[in-house]
C-alpha cells in the first residue's frame, strides 16, 4: 500500500480552504502534489475525476457496526466497505454491541478488526459500564487508545447526577460526551413520533419532548461543569432552538443531525414500513425544516447518519416490534446533495471537516487536500442521478427507508491512506 | 376490491354497497336453513392473535353461512407460541392454500403487512388501537336500520377514543355517511392531536346528551387507572358513565350503542344496556351478516383470489 502512486486526473478540489481544478497526486499515503496537469508518474494509477468534486474523505460520527454481537445484521468488515461506498474514510463505531464498549479490551477488539478494513475504524466508548446508566465506565484507559467520544447511544444517560459526574471526570481528559438524548420515562412505549400521524395510525407515540428535555437538561449541565457535549442526531425544532441559544451563550456543545431527520417525516409511516421506524423518531414537517435551518446556520455542525443495520427478522415484524433504525452511510451524501439547498463548501463541512474535529480525527481527515496531507480523499459526480437498490448496498442489512428513490449525487472512487478502496463506484476488497 | 384494511378503504359509497348487501344476507340469516352457496370451495381462515370470542365467532358464522370452509389458527396452541415470526406463519398458513385471512392483532398495522407478505385477501377485524372496519359497518348498518339514513345525524363517541380501534373506524364511517361525531372524553383518553379529524371534542356529557341521536359508548378498561390516564373507574363512571339519570337527557329516539363487551357499572349502568333504547344485541345480530357481505363482496365474485404458494 504504502508504495502505491495514484492520480486524480481533472477534479474539482474542495476543501475548507476553498475550491480550484486540479490534479492531485497521491503517493505513499500522503498528498504529493495539487496542481493543475500533473505528470502520472511511471507505475502510476490514474483515476478520471472530470466532472467530480475532490474532497478530503467523509466522516460518520454515528455508525453502527453491530460487532461484536450482531454479526448477522453488520460486521465491522461490511460496514466499512459500505462506508468507503459512501465516501466515507472514517467512522466512529457506536459501542452499544453486545457486550457493550466499556473498556479498553472492547475497544481494542474493534480497532483491530478494523485495522484492514476499506475505512478508518475509530470507536466511541460506553459512559456508563454495560451501558447501564449505574456506574462510569474507565474513560481513561479507553482515551489512552485514542478514545475522544463517549456515549451510551442507544440510550441517554437518565441519571442527571451521573451525568453531571461523567462530564466532571470527562473534562480531565479532554474528551467529549455525546448524548442520545430520550427522557425514557416520558418516551416510555413510543415507537413513533406522538403527533398527528401517530394519533391517526393508532401507534403509540413519544412525543417531541421527551428528546427535548434531556437536551435543556445536558445544556444545563454543560453550563454547570462547563464539560463537552456532543448532541447525537438531533430531531425536533425545540431541541435546535436550545442548542441555538446555548451555543449564542458560549457553552462548549456542538450538534449533529441524521440525514433521515432531514428528508422524511412521520407521515412516511403511514403505510407501517418498518423501515421508517428510527429512534428519535421522523417528526413533523416543520421539525425538519428546523433541522434544514440548523445545518444551514451552523447550529447543527455534523450530518451523522446513525447507521443502523437490522437483521430482517427484526424488521419484518409488526411496527411496534420492529427494532429502531436505518442503513445510512451509502446514501448520506446523496441525500445531502439532493435535499439540502446549501452551497458544496457547507455541505462537505457538515460532512467532513466538522465531524472530523468533533471525533478529534482533524490530523488525519477532514483535510485540506493538500502537500504532506494523509490521502484520505473522496471523489464524487455531485449530478449524477441513481436510485436507491436495496439489494445492491454493501451493508450485510436492507433496513434501507430509500429504496426505489432517485438521489443525485454518486460516490465515484475512495481513497484511504492512498489506497484506492472503491473505484469507479466499486469496492476494490 | 381485495381486501378489507380500512373504512378508509371502502368511501361512503363503499359502505352503501356492504349495507345493501347486508340487506339480503339479513333475509338468508332469517330463514330456516340460514345458508347459501355463495362461498362453496373457498376458504377463510381466522388468525387471532388477540382473544377475541363474539369478533371471531361471527366471522365464523359469516363464512359458514356462505358454505365456505373455516379454519381457525388459535394463536395460544399454535405455533406461534413456539416462536414462529407472525411472516412464517402467514406464509405457512397461505402455502396450504386459503382464499381469506381475517387477522386480528394487537399491533397496529399488521394487517398491511400481512396483505403485502400474502397473495389472498386479508380482512382486518382489529389492529391494536388503530381500526376495526366491519365493526364500523355493522354499527352503520344498525343505526341505518333504526333510523333509515345516518345523514344529519348527531352521534356522540363517549370513552377511551384514545386506545379504541372502534373509535377510529367508527368516526371515518359515521363522518362519511354525514353524520356529525362529537367525542366526548376527558383528555388522557383522547388521541395526542386531533388534527384532521372531522369531530368537535367535549368533555361535558351532560351537556351533549340532550343534542344527539347515538350514544355510542366505549369499552372502559380497568388498566387506564394504573396509567395514570383516570383518578379511578369511578371517577369515569361519575363524569362519564351513562346513568339512569343521564338516560333521561337524551332526546326520546336517541339510541344507545356499545361494542361489547360491555362492562355494566362502568360505562353503562346496570339496567341501561336492556333499556328498548339500547342496540347492542341488535349490533351483534347485525354483524354476522355484515360480515357475510364483506366476505362475499370480497371473494364471492369473479375467479379465486387465490395465490399459488410462493417458492
Amino acid at each position: 500500500m504504502a508504495d502505491l502512486v495514484v492520480l486524480l486526473r481533472g477534479g474539482r478540489v474542495v476543501d475548507a480552504t476553498g475550491e480550484r481544478v486540479a490534479d492531485v497526486l497521491v503517493a505513499a499515503g500522503l498528498v504529493r502534489a495539487v496542481g493543475a496537469d500533473l505528470d502520472a508518474p511511471a507505475g502510476a494509477t490514474v483515476l478520471d475525476a472530470g466532472g467530480c468534486v475532490v474532497a478530503p474523505g467523509l466522516v460518520d460520527l454515528h455508525t453502527h457496526l453491530r460487532q461484536p454481537g450482531r454479526e448477522e445484521a453488520e460486521t465491522v468488515e461490511s460496514g466499512a466497505r459500505a462506508a468507503a461506498l459512501g465516501g466515507y474514510t472514517a467512522v466512529v463505531a457506536m459501542p452499544n454491541t453486545e457486550p457493550a464498549l466499556d473498556s479498553a479490551a472492547a475497544v481494542r477488539e474493534v480497532l483491530e478488526l478494523g485495522a484492514t478494513s476499506t475505512c478508518d475504524v475509530r470507536v466511541a466508548g460506553a459512559i456508563t459500564r454495560g451501558r447501564q446508566g449505574k456506574e462510569l465506565a474507565p474513560f481513561g484507559e479507553m482515551a489512552d487508545l485514542g478514545v475522544r467520544l463517549f456515549t451510551d447511544d442507544g440510550d441517554g444517560v437518565q441519571d442527571a447526577r451521573l451525568m453531571r459526574r461523567a462530564l466532571e471526570y470527562a473534562s480531565s481528559l479532554g474528551v467529549t460526551l455525546a448524548q442520545h438524548c430520550e427522557d425514557k420515562v416520558l418516551a416510555a412505549g413510543g415507537h413513533m413520533h406522538e403527533g398527528e400521524w401517530s394519533s391517526r395510525l393508532g401507534i403509540p407515540g413519544q412525543p417531541a419532548e421527551a428528546e427535548e428535555l434531556m437536551v435543556a437538561r445536558d445544556i444545563a449541565l454543560a453550563r454547570l461543569t462547563g464539560g463537552r457535549v456532543h448532541f447525537l442526531h438531533l430531531s425536533t425544532a425545540g431541541s435546535i432552538a436550545a442548542v441555538r441559544a446555548a451555543k449564542v451563550e458560549g457553552l462548549a456543545v456542538t450538534a449533529e443531525a441524521a440525514p433521515h431527520h432531514f428528508s422524511l417525516t412521520d407521515a412516511d409511516v403511514a403505510g407501517y414500513g418498518t423501515a421508517f421506524k428510527v429512534n428519535p423518531p421522523l417528526r413533523t414537517a416543520v421539525d425538519v425544516a428546523a433541522v434544514k435551518a440548523g445545518l444551514a446556520d451552523g447550529t447543527i455542525d455534523a450530518i451523522a447518519t446513525d447507521h443502523a443495520p437490522h437483521a430482517a427478522e427484526h424488521k419484518d415484524v409488526p411496527f411496534d416490534q420492529a427494532r429502531p433504525g436505518m442503513l445510512g452511510l451509502e446514501t448520506a451524501l446523496a441525500l445531502a446533495l439532493t435535499e439540502l439547498e446549501l452551497p458544496l463548501h457547507t455541505i462537505l463541512a457538515l460532512l467532513s471537516w466538522n465531524p472530523a474535529r468533533i471525533a478529534g480525527l482533524e490530523l488525519a481527515h477532514g483535510g485540506p487536500v493538500a502537500e504532506g496531507r494523509p490521502a484520505n480523499l473522496c471523489v464524487f459526480d455531485p449530478a449524477a442521478a441513481w436510485v436507491v437498490d436495496a439489494g445492491a448496498l454493501a451493508s450485510r442489512s436492507r433496513n434501507t427507508p430509500y429504496a426505489g428513490r432517485t438521489l443525485t449525487g454518486r460516490v465515484r472512487h475512495t481513497v484511504l491512506r492512498g489506497e484506492p478502496v472503491v473505484v469507479d463506484g466499486k469496492a476494490q476488497r | 376490491m381485495k381486501h378489507l384494511l380500512s373504512i378508509a378503504d371502502l368511501g361512503a359509497d363503499g359502505i352503501e354497497e356492504v349495507m345493501r348487501m347486508t340487506d339480503s344476507f339479513v333475509e338468508v340469516s332469517e330463514r330456516a336453513i340460514p345458508r347459501v352457496p355463495a362461498l362453496r370451495g373457498k376458504t377463510v381462515v381466522s388468525l387471532f392473535y388477540e382473544d377475541s370470542t363474539r369478533t371471531r365467532l361471527s366471522f365464523e358464522m359469516a363464512a359458514k353461512r356462505l358454505s365456505a370452509d373455516t379454519m381457525n389458527f388459535a394463536v395460544s396452541t399454535s405455533s406461534a407460541k413456539k416462536g414462529e415470526s407472525l411472516l412464517d406463519t402467514c406464509r405457512t398458513i397461505e402455502a396450504m392454500g386459503v382464499d381469506a385471512l381475517v387477522v386480528r392483532h394487537g399491533s397496529a398495522g399488521v394487517p398491511w403487512q400481512v396483505a403485502s407478505w400474502v397473495g389472498c385477501s386479508v380482512i382486518n377485524a382489529g389492529d391494536g388501537w388503530h381500526e376495526h372496519p366491519t365493526q364500523a359497518l355493522l354499527d352503520c348498518y344498525t343505526i341505518r336500520g333504526r333510523r333509515g339514513s345516518l345523514l344529519g345525524l348527531r352521534i356522540a363517541v363517549v370513552g377511551d377514543v384514545k386506545h379504541s380501534r372502534v373509535a377510529r373506524s367508527n368516526v371515518l364511517a359515521f363522518t362519511m355517511l354525514g353524520a356529525e361525531v362529537t367525542l366526548v372524553a376527558p383528555p388522557t383518553l383522547l388521541p395526542p392531536s386531533l388534527a384532521g379529524w372531522p369531530v368537535e371534542v367535549s368533555a361535558d356529557l351532560d351537556s351533549v346528551l340532550p343534542k344527539v341521536d347515538v350514544v355510542y359508548l366505549l369499552r372502559m378498561q380497568a388498566e387506564r387507572q394504573s396509567e395514570a390516564l383516570l383518578p379511578s373507574l369511578r371517577e369515569y363512571t361519575a363524569r362519564f358513565g351513562l346513568t339512569g339519570d343521564r338516560v333521561r337527557m337524551l332526546p326520546d329516539d336517541a339510541v344507545v350503542m356499545h361494542p361489547g363487551p360491555i362492562n355494566r357499572g362502568v360505562e353503562i349502568a346496570a339496567d341501561v344496556a336492556d333499556l328498548p333504547r339500547s342496540l347492542i344485541t341488535r349490533q351483534v345480530a347485525n354483524g354476522v351478516a355484515v360480515r357475510m357481505a364483506v366476505l362475499f363482496l370480497l371473494l364471492g365474485q369473479g375467479p379465486s383470489g387465490r395465490s399459488e404458494p410462493r417458492g
